[in-house]
């Protein structure tokens, strides 16, 4: 596929040819076969059980920001497992490529690969999660009942499935991008990579961004907007307002990397000279604009996690958390921060002394609140009656990981030592540590802690434990040497290897993979052994940790409408208060509460989406033009339906709660 | 468990229990200003972008050469008057009077299609001398710019027409207001955004 031939695209297909499926290349056969048999399974289990209608009506086209959430988190979870695909591909090629060994892959499979992980980690396994999560408690925590726009919450979560499937399709049709994962011209401008990879790249993100931006702005709408009486800005739960802060910054990031996407189409499309090397193009303009949207990014990861281990540390010790206002200005300078210190992913780029002091300065200050939040956390714990139950586990895995890749952060932002370290296997170690140690653990204790909430059982311990010491140990072992290479001077992306005293190295970050291979299996064991066992590890009374915020005051899994009656907050920790002052819920006087319709629009759109992306990628212009338009109707089309929402009557949410009413007596009475 | 006690008879309030539905389209102001301010930063990146290179003319044509400020003032002119008669518009739907918004925001409509027509007329004259946008970054940046503002117009006038045949559906209803309010900051945004084109691009184009 390196070498397509430069035949003219054609009316019908555009450049695609049958040349474009990979059916010479055996891994990629044999992948195909595998997720062939395993999507016809999965269809045919669907079709068989008659389950269609029901996925339609109640999950795909559902409004609902709980189902929301959960489907985003099932895209997460499933995406990881191509991502993590892609990472022990790389790490088995690294082991091997040694003495004279050109590996097992190709280089331009190689270099797909690579690309792919990032790709795809960042972008449809982080975000999916974090988003997954945000739209499933946000709501909870603050007493709402669904967010502000619960259409465009479906549209933006399609959005984001139309991306990941244009990237899996890059898999079987043509390639991906073979550039790194930001696709940094020339490199990625059309005279050296004129195939549909980076085209695959822009189009999966700039549909999956739409869906980000505009969950950014629902978000930001939903805690400015319906917060309960009584919770004033600085009685908001932690992770609520990380939550806002991490939308703030998509909605003032986003838009950047879209538009730097688009001048990269332009380019590549219409032959512009944005980022070309003559007729007076600039690449590191490409490289300054990636990177405006792509510092925050990172923060868009890491502080809902923050706000995870917030809620799970005071939950966890039985106190409220340490701190609480010191935690939220911390949030807020770190989120302003964010967009000060871009230019630390390129010291190299020769902007001088005066320019790198600044931005090595303003990086390094970032420790300070960051630190400072540590200091909240160990201080929550202090004295406290502390339970280890897996999310607290995974808080105190992240509190020393995360210190690690904390300090290794701060080595970099000094120019001077980035010089010898940009680019290296050291700051691939850096940034896996803390998204590993920072992101990925505050998931899986987000997880830990919200399922009972959104399934009404707890996940088993003894499969959540294996999974736990599987992924800290793996980390160690696959990231702590490649903190060696870096220092050796390994720069990132090699296929093979020349100096035999490197080897030991790799093989040992390959055996890490393999245990975090583990960890990621235990946790889906974990999930299947949970649901086996359902019964026994039911929770009726919607609080199984004893916790403190509103989440928690409703049953598990929350009725359609989250609360009968809105609460109204008198404290930090609002359920924490209403149970401790002995708040009663009302079990008489329930109104009809007005909620919105589903839509099946959302999905439509997402898949007109897909198909224009597809177009585009393979120059098939009539089909562009196609979907262009019908994308526009359809969307035209659903402004004309004024009959978006409906009641739940009075009476079926007087059953519901009289549901859970016997459910909390013959609690009481156990 | 809690919800089991008896409240003491001084307990303060924990429930809503006389509550009222937030309003419908309660956040859509806000949600469409933080929009605005997001498709803002797109045009910052386009501003930016212009910047930097609106010095590389790659021994092509540059501003002086290319721009014909009356042609400019014209076109600014339509907009301007556009976002006037979108105005009246409003001002017409506030005193609920159906026939007279709609015959406003025709006009405004009309304003925006002549802004369009001679914008792409300028653009075809630039393409016809050789100011191709491939022809140099400059012209790439000044193209892409000023052309990502025309294709928000367009849509704007889409959407325009759109709800000209919704308020004739069913007349100045909440849910209609609202969407003209939308589209009203909308259009004044790409009037705000065409003041910088002005001045950026060409004014300050042809004074380099």
């Amino acid at each position: 596929m390196t070498e397509q031939p430069t035949i003219a695209p054609s009316f019908l297909f555009g450049r695609f040819t049958l040349e474009a499926i990979p059916y010479h290349e055996p891994i990629l056969v044999a992948t195909f076969i595998a997720v062939a048999i395993g999507g016809i399974a999965v269809l045919g289990a669907i079709s068989y059980f008659r389950l269609w209608g029901y996925l339609w009506k109640e999950w795909f086209t559902s409004v609902d920001h709980k189902r929301i959430g959960i489907m985003y988190m099932v895209l997460g979870i499933i995406m990881l497992l191509r991502g993590f695909a892609d990472a022990i591909m790389m790490r088995l090629q690294q082991a091997l490529a040694f003495g004279g060994s050109e590996g097992y892959l190709p280089a331009h499979h190689y270099d797909q690969v690579f690309t792919a992980h990032g790709v795809i980690m960042i972008f449809f396994v982080a975000m999916p999660l974090v988003t997954g999560l945000m739209n499933y408690v946000v709501p909870l925590q603050i007493g709402a009942r669904d967010v502000s726009f619960p259409f465009l919450n479906n549209f933006s979560f399609w959005m984001t499935v139309s991306g990941a499937i244009l990237v899996m399709t890059s898999l079987f049709i043509g390639e991906f991008a073979q550039t790194g994962w930001l696709a940094y011209p020339p490199l990625s401008g059309i005279a050296y990579s004129p195939n549909v990879g980076v085209d695959y790249y822009i189009w999966a993100l700039q549909i999956a961004g739409v869906g980000t931006t505009l969950s950014g702005i629902n978000l930001i709408c939903t805690i400015v907007k319906m917060r309960c009486p009584g919770m004033t800005m600085m009685k908001m739960p932690v992770f609520t307002w990380t939550s806002l802060c991490t939308n703030v910054l998509i909605v003032a990031t986003f838009p950047i990397l879209t538009a730097t996407l688009a001048l990269l189409t332009a380019d590549r499309y219409l032959g512009t000279n944005f980022f070309t090397n003559d007729l007076g193009g600039n690449p590191m303009m490409y490289v300054n604009l990636i990177w405006i949207w792509g510092h925050p990014e990172v923060y868009i990861l890491i502080l809902p996690a923050f706000g995870i281990f917030s809620e799970v540390t005071s939950a966890f010790s039985g106190k409220r958390l340490f701190g609480y206002t010191s935690m939220v200005y911390a949030t807020v300078v770190i989120t302003i921060l964010s967009y000060l210190v871009w230019l630390h992913h390129f010291f190299t780029m020769g902007s001088g002394a005066s320019v790198n002091s600044f931005f090595g300065i303003t990086t390094m200050i970032i420790s300070i609140p960051t630190g400072a939040k540590m200091f909240n956390w160990l201080f929550t714990m202090y004295r406290g009656r502390i339970r280890f139950e897996l999310p607290m586990m995974y808080t105190i895995a992240f509190m020393l990981t995360f210190v690690i890749g904390g300090m290794t952060g701060v080595l970099l932002a000094v120019p001077p030592a980035d010089f010898v370290l940009h680019n290296s296997l050291f700051l691939i170690a850096h940034f896996h540590n803390v998204i590993i140690g920072g992101v990925v653990f505050g998931l899986f204790a987000g997880i830990a802690f919200w399922w009972p909430k959104a399934f009404g059982f707890r996940l088993d311990p003894f499969w959540g434990k294996m999974s736990f010491w599987f992924w800290v140990v793996g980390f160690y072992v696959a990231f702590m040497p490649l903190y060696v290479l870096g220092l050796m001077g390994v720069t990132r992306r090699l296929r093979v290897f020349d100096d035999p005293s490197l080897h030991i190295w790799f093989i040992i970050a390959a055996f890490g993979a393999f245990l975090i291979a583990l960890g990621i299996a235990s946790f889906l064991i974990q999930i299947a052994v949970s649901i086996k066992n359902r019964d026994k590890l039911r929770d009726t009374t919607g609080d199984p940790w004893d916790a403190r915020t509103l989440e928690w005051a409703t049953s598990s899994p929350p009725p359609d409408y989250n609360f009968a009656f809105t609460p109204v907050v008198h404290d930090l920790d609002a359920w924490w208060d209403m149970k401790h002052r002995g708040a009663a819920r009302p079990l008489t006087g329930f109104r009809p509460i007005h909620m919105p319709r589903n839509s099946g629009t959302g999905p439509i759109l997402a898949a007109i989406s897909f198909v224009l992306g597809f177009a585009l990628i393979w120059y098939i212009w009539w089909l562009a033009a196609l979907a262009f338009v019908a994308l526009l109707g359809t969307a035209i089309a659903h402004t004309f339906n004024y009959n978006r929402d409906f009641d739940i009557p009075a009476d079926v949410i007087a059953r519901t709660e009289e549901a859970r009413t016997k459910l909390l007596a013959a609690q009481v009475n156990a | 468990m809690s919800s089991a006690a008896t409240p003491a008879s001084d307990a303060p309030v924990f429930f809503d229990l006389n509550e009222h539905p937030h309003p419908e389209g309660h956040s859509t102001s806000l949600g469409f200003w933080i929009y605005l301010m997001s498709d803002c930063l797109i045009f910052a990146v386009l501003f930016a972008t212009f910047a930097v290179l609106s010095g590389s003319f790659a021994a092509g044509p540059g501003p002086r050469e290319l721009f014909e400020l009356p042609l400019v003032a014209l076109n600014t002119s339509m907009l301007l008057l556009s976002s006037i008669t979108y105005g009246f518009a409003m001002l017409t739907m506030e005193k609920d009077r159906v026939a007279a918004t709609q015959a406003w925001l025709a006009i405004t409509a009309l304003f925006g299609i002549a802004f369009l027509s001679i914008e792409l007329y300028e653009f075809h004259h630039l393409i016809a001398e050789g100011a191709t946008p491939q022809r140099s970054a400059f012209l790439s940046a000044f193209f892409v710019l000023v052309g990502t503002h025309g294709l928000h117009v367009t849509f704007g006038t889409i959407w325009l027409f759109t709800l000209m045949v919704q308020v004739k559906q069913r007349g100045l209803v909440p849910g209609n207001k609202r969407r003209l309010m939308c589209l009203s900051m909308f259009w004044h945004f790409l009037d705000v955004v065409w003041i910088g084109v002005f001045t950026f691009v060409y004014l300050m184009g042809v004074l380099r």
